[in-house]
């Protein structure tokens, strides 16, 4: 393992990070609040409690969740594509580092942006909602694995989006409406039978259950298995990315 | 002879069809400057980026300093530095975070000394702090020379280092080279600029469509060029040279009606007085002389056009 270049990439991404911290920070801060206000007042006035929490409280793990999956997409992503776009690939392509390290470098760096911003949107709950989290550790644990897997997905989509549209349009798509019907801001109990069987077929549902579980130890599905879905995700994910190298499908002509 | 890039039959079709690498075979020698001359689309910078890693080659063999540049890529890799022809910089980061994260890349560990030594040495070190952005395209194109440097390669390609830099800046940038190769770098750049290969150049290999046509020692190629050709035009056509012309280099033409000496334009004497007299001494009166010479453009042309016919 080449570490110093691991190191590298990880700094130099971060870099760009950091020149726009106040925006990074502040944006998921303004969104959260939003989320509180219109949600938290709006239809937590109606809605009192789900499975004996607030509601505010409840929708606290799906608000993270949205956000960094969208997040570790969209850094991810754009962290490799701009490379493309703007030629210095190139020098990725010609350094002496293998496919692991390269990917080590891109996805922990927007992997750890997301965290921050997961970090972010959490702190800011607090000034909304009482919130306990029952099992921190698992807590932690879901959302890194989370962080890291939807980083490695949005790696994938930069490499393969050709253009900004593209990078665009999987998250928007995709990703999004899977987020939001995924049990983010109700129980899958609350739906009819017919859609909560439905429902199933969507892999954010069991990060989503498993992350909630891990504040309130209420589970839509058993913790097992929204292990097993992110573990099983991130597999997929990798092993998509190892052909990816393999062939220089898109990278290298 | 120690070949430190080792090619063999090296090919190279795009995507599309295309053959853009006909069978490429090139020993370059460790320690020297080879450029590889050719117009637009030959090739050259596809020969660069084969042996980089940054495209695949369809059939041949890469050697560099011993690894093959598939199998053993980190071997490889580590030895070699790329300018590449176009400006790919990451324009909102400074020059000093690029170098940094260039050295890195490559696996080197940190020495801010040696990165200020070749900041200096290109002229980049005011401009450390500065965003890639905020420089000229003449100093860009130095940050990407910086890059390469920074983690100190065996072989250095350089692809059209001088495109779009001006006459001092060219001349800074050969004499970097003359340095780099007082260091021991093996040197390969690309250019259109003959001026160049002529005044930096070990070995010349002139490139066309997808096939090299030539490579050189320079000095060869120079004396080459270096020689002039002066026809005697005779009066009356002879049917062989007379005897007592035997020291010059002389040929007589088919028809007898011309005599066509070779000579060297740098000696210190060309022995053309002498030759007229001789000549005269002979019983032959001449009608006129002409003189031609050859250059090095004249000689890319020729091969050039011959690839194409
Ligand atoms: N990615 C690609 N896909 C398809 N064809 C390509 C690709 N890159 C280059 N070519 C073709 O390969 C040929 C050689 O291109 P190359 O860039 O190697 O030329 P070059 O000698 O560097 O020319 P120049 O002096 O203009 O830089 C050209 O005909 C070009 O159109
Ligand atoms: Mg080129």
């Amino acid at each position: 393992m080449n570490w110093t270049a691991i190191k590298a990439i990880y700094v130099f991404e971060m870099a760009r990070f950091f020149r726009t911290l106040t925006q990074s920070f502040i944006s998921p801060v303004i969104s959260t609040s939003l989320y509180f206000v219109v949600f938290g007042a709006a239809i937590g006035s109606r809605i009192d409690q789900v499975d004996g929490i607030s509601y505010g409280a409840f929708i606290v793990p799906g608000l993270i969740m949205l956000s960094i999956m969208t997040q570790g997409i969209s850094n991810a992503s754009f962290g490799i594509y701009f490379p493309k776009f703007i030629g210095t690939i190139y020098e990725l392509l010609s350094a002496p580092v293998n496919f692991l390290e390269i990917v080590i470098g891109y996805v922990g760096a927007a992997a750890t942006k997301s965290l921050f911003i997961g970090v972010v949107i959490l702190a800011t709950s607090w000034f909304f909602v009482d919130l306990t989290i029952l099992h921190p550790f698992a807590m932690l644990a879901f959302m890194i694995l989370t962080c890291t897997s939807f980083a490695l997905f949005g790696f994938i989509i930069g490499i393969w989006a050709k253009n900004f549209e593209q990078l665009q349009l999987v998250p928007l798509l995709i990703v999004t409406p899977l987020v939001f019907l995924g049990g983010s801001f109700y129980s899958i109990s609350m739906l009819p039978p017919f859609w909560q069987t439905v429902t199933l077929f969507n892999p954010v549902v069991y990060l989503i259950s498993g992350f909630r579980w891990a504040f309130f130890g209420l589970a839509d599905v058993p913790v097992g298995l929204s292990l097993l879905a992110i573990a099983g995700f991130s597999a997929l994910c990798m092993l998509a990315v190892w052909w990816i190298f393999k062939t220089g499908w898109r990278i290298r002509s | 002879m120690t070949a430190i890039v080792d090619i063999q039959d090296l090919k190279k079709t795009y995507e599309g069809g295309f053959e853009a690498l006909k069978g490429v075979t090139l020993a370059i020698k460790e320690g020297e400057i080879l450029a590889l001359l050719g117009p637009n689309g030959a090739g050259k910078t596809t020969l660069i980026s084969t042996i980089c890693g940054i495209t695949t080659s369809t059939a041949g063999s890469i050697h560099v300093g011993g690894f093959c540049v598939d199998k053993d890529f980190r071997g490889a890799r580590s030895l070699i530095g790329l300018v590449p022809q176009e400006i790919n910089l990451e324009p909102f980061e400074t020059v000093w975070n690029t170098v940094q994260f260039s050295r890195g890349l490559f696996g080197k560990r940190r020495d801010d000394a040696y990165l200020e030594k070749i900041l200096r040495q290109l002229s980049l070190w005011d401009k450390r702090k500065s965003r890639i952005m905020e420089l000229s395209g003449g100093m860009k194109r130095r940050v990407l020379i910086a890059k390469a440097l920074s983690h100190e390669p065996r072989v250095l390609f350089l692809d059209e280092p001088t495109a779009g830099v001006d006459v001092e800046l060219r001349k800074d940038m050969w004499d970097t080279v003359a340095q780099l190769k007082a260091d021991g770098v093996t040197i390969i750049l690309t250019t259109h600029y003959i001026e160049e290969a002529e005044a930096i150049a070990d070995r010349v290999g002139v490139i066309n469509k997808g096939q090299l046509l030539l490579i050189e020692e320079k000095a060869d190629l120079m004396k080459r060029l270096g020689q002039k050709q002066l026809r005697v035009e005779l009066q009356d056509p002879i049917a062989a040279l007379p005897d007592g012309l035997g020291d010059y280099d002389l040929t007589l033409s088919e028809d007898g009606a011309s005599v066509v000496y070779t000579y060297d334009t740098k000696a210190d004497r060309t022995g053309i007085t002498k030759l007229l007299a001789d000549l005269a001494g002979a019983g032959l009166s001449l009608r006129d002389l002409q003189t031609e010479q050859s250059s090095l453009e004249d000689i890319f042309v020729g091969l050039v056009k011959e690839g194409q016919s």
